[in-house]
């Protein structure tokens, strides 16, 4: 084996380890961070003697160990080895008290007990939203700092500094490792799958930069959701937020055409939807929807979000859009996480549904809501809307003014044809 | 980028035997381990070539030939579908793998076509509305 063959070896085999490494160590030094730094250790030690000894034939156990050796070590200078042997004295001694085929299963429990502490603590409320981001990008996925940087399109010492606050932060704060009780539970997991959609929403609605670290992240979110929708298999916004994510990833294909122009959603060529991802995504949304039907609890936000995004993908032409059960989904949607943006997306789904004057009405109720000032898809629906009423003049306004508040060059020459055909008056029979 | 992880036939996949519980049990416990590490998308095991058939292509001439097929290791016993971020990925978990039928036998990593672009997008709603100006644009202009 060549050492550049085993570098690439190696690499592979971090990124399949790294996060179990860094969870296990965790537990047992109560530090990400130092965690972290442990976990880096023994990978310059196989980078070190792999390339002499070949690859071991149980890479992951001898990258952990090497690990917890210097643990050990690391433990032992600081003078707490007295302390620490007798908590790993009593693990050892709780272990054997379980039969020897209960072991190997209750080793794999603790390691996927592990990541899921690892995944709260990364997401902890002490973090800003970005430290959080960051983290888990590093800690669970295994990206490098230079390739976090080049998703976000920002320095790559502006990231790596986010990350060392982030772990004194957590240092400082004495964040628990542990899986949050149920009492701030709920709330701490919504922090997860916020973190988690955000990663996703980053990579998927990229505008800037056509760099291949932007579709990655989307790939990294899904996978991790998927990850997790294993270690928290009970908690329904869980599989909703997948079923969210592989529905919405089924139209990656689909979504933009050759000259990298976007593509909308009835003008996609449906046989370009990844049916494998749909099927995925709507059997999520069946697991979420059962399981909260199970716990007596209502839909929550990613559920309902995957609702209707699932009422496109089974659809197989855009006229046979159920504009109707959507509308109704994104009403139990405002209801429950209020936002003038859903309430638009509502008026939208409502006019498909029952006509433009029933949409209008919504819209014009919107028009006073100051986080929409400025936002220009809500002249854009008013004036589209306005336009099939007959009421041109004003339809024209409304997209001009659209047209003067986007940024996109493209949506903005649209807009303007529009205003000029609404100059124009009622379209020929 | 995904991967499909072809395993090969041998004699005993063509004989139709089902393998034996210990090799069951070792396959299921690293199908569960390919699950929670989020990369399975999916996996399918095939019936022997003497359950199948082939059709043969001359011009326009269509030849049926129904199996079993002689060749064993040009044949394939099943498949996954994982996504992997790299090759090397894709090959440290192949040889994480149990020998898939106890003998000699042989896994193919083949690499998806896949369409890495992605571009801006509003919701499914708004550009709903947006493809109605366009269409509109197009009516009126």
């Amino acid at each position: 084996m060549t050492a550049a063959d085993a570098h690439r070896s190696i690499d592979a085999i971090w990124r399949i380890e790294q996060a179990k490494i860094i969870a296990g160590l965790a537990r047992m030094v109560r530090d990400v961070g130092l965690a972290e730094e442990l976990a880096q250790d023994a990978l310059v030690a196989a980078l070190e003697r792999w390339p002499a000894t070949g690859i071991p034939d149980n890479p992951g156990a001898w990258l952990m160990a090497t690990a917890k050796h210097r643990a050990i070590d690391r433990l032992r200078r600081a003078k707490l080895i007295e302390r620490k042997h007798a908590e790993l004295g009593r693990e050892i001694d709780t272990r054997q008290e379980t039969t020897a085929e209960d072991l190997a299963a209750a080793l794999d429990d603790d390691i996927g007990d592990d990541l899921l502490r690892l995944v709260f603590t990364a997401c902890h409320p002490v973090l800003s939203t970005e430290a959080r981001v960051a983290l888990i990008l590093r800690l669970l996925c295994g990206l490098t700092t230079e390739e976090i940087a080049r998703a976000f399109l920002v320095s790559e010492p502006t990231v790596a500094q986010r990350i060392v606050r982030a772990k004194r932060t957590l240092a400082d704060a004495r964040v628990p490792f542990e899986v949050p009780r149920e009492a701030e539970r709920a709330a701490r997991l919504s922090s997860v799958l916020g973190v988690l959609y955000l990663v996703f929403n980053e990579g998927y609605t990229a505008t800037a930069g056509d760099d291949w670290m932007r579709p990655q992240l989307c790939e990294e979110a899904l996978r991790l959701g998927r990850i997790l929708a294993e270690l928290a298999v009970h908690e329904p916004e869980v599989h909703g937020l997948v079923a969210l994510m592989e529905i919405q990833a089924s139209r990656a294909r689909a979504r933009v055409g050759r000259s990298g122009e976007p593509i909308l959603l009835l003008e996609q060529d449906r046989a370009r939807w990844d049916q494998l991802l749909i099927r995925r995504g709507l059997a999520a949304l069946e697991r979420a929807q059962q399981l909260g039907g199970e716990l007596g609890r209502a839909r929550g936000p990613y559920t309902l979000q995957a609702a209707i995004a699932a009422c496109h993908a089974r659809a197989r032409t855009g006229a046979e859009t159920d504009w109707a059960r959507i509308a109704a989904l994104y009403e139990t949607l405002v209801e429950l996480t209020p936002s003038p943006v859903v309430e638009l997306n509502r008026a939208v789904a409502v006019a498909m549904a029952f006509g433009p004057a029933a949409g209008l009405a919504l819209v014009d109720a919107l028009i006073p809501e100051p986080l929409l000032e400025g936002y220009h898809l809500l002249p854009a629906v008013r004036g589209d809307l306005l336009a099939k009423l007959d009421r041109f003049d004003e339809a024209r306004a409304e997209c001009e003014r659209a047209a003067s508040l986007t940024r996109n060059a493209r949506e903005r020459e649209l807009l303007l044809q529009r205003a000029a055909a609404c100059a124009r008056g009622p379209a020929p029979p | 980028m995904r991967v499909m992880v072809v395993i090969k036939a041998n004699k005993d996949t063509e004989t139709g035997a089902m393998p034996d519980e210990g090799l069951l049990t070792e396959m299921g416990k690293f199908n569960e381990e390919l699950v929670k590490a989020g990369m399975m998308l999916a996996m399918e095991g095939l019936h022997p070539s003497s359950r199948g058939a082939r059709v043969k292509f001359s011009g326009a001439k269509r030849t049926v030939i129904d199996g079993p097929f002689t060749e064993a290791k040009e044949l394939i016993a099943g498949y996954w579908l994982w996504q992997v971020k790299s090759m090397d990925e894709a090959i440290e978990w192949v040889k994480r793998c149990p020998n898939p039928t106890g003998a000699e036998s042989e896994i193919e990593i083949r690499q998806l076509f896949e369409t890495e672009d992605f571009g801006a997008e509003f919701t499914p709603e708004l550009r709903e509305q947006e493809k109605r100006l366009l269409a509109q644009v197009a009516a009126k202009s």
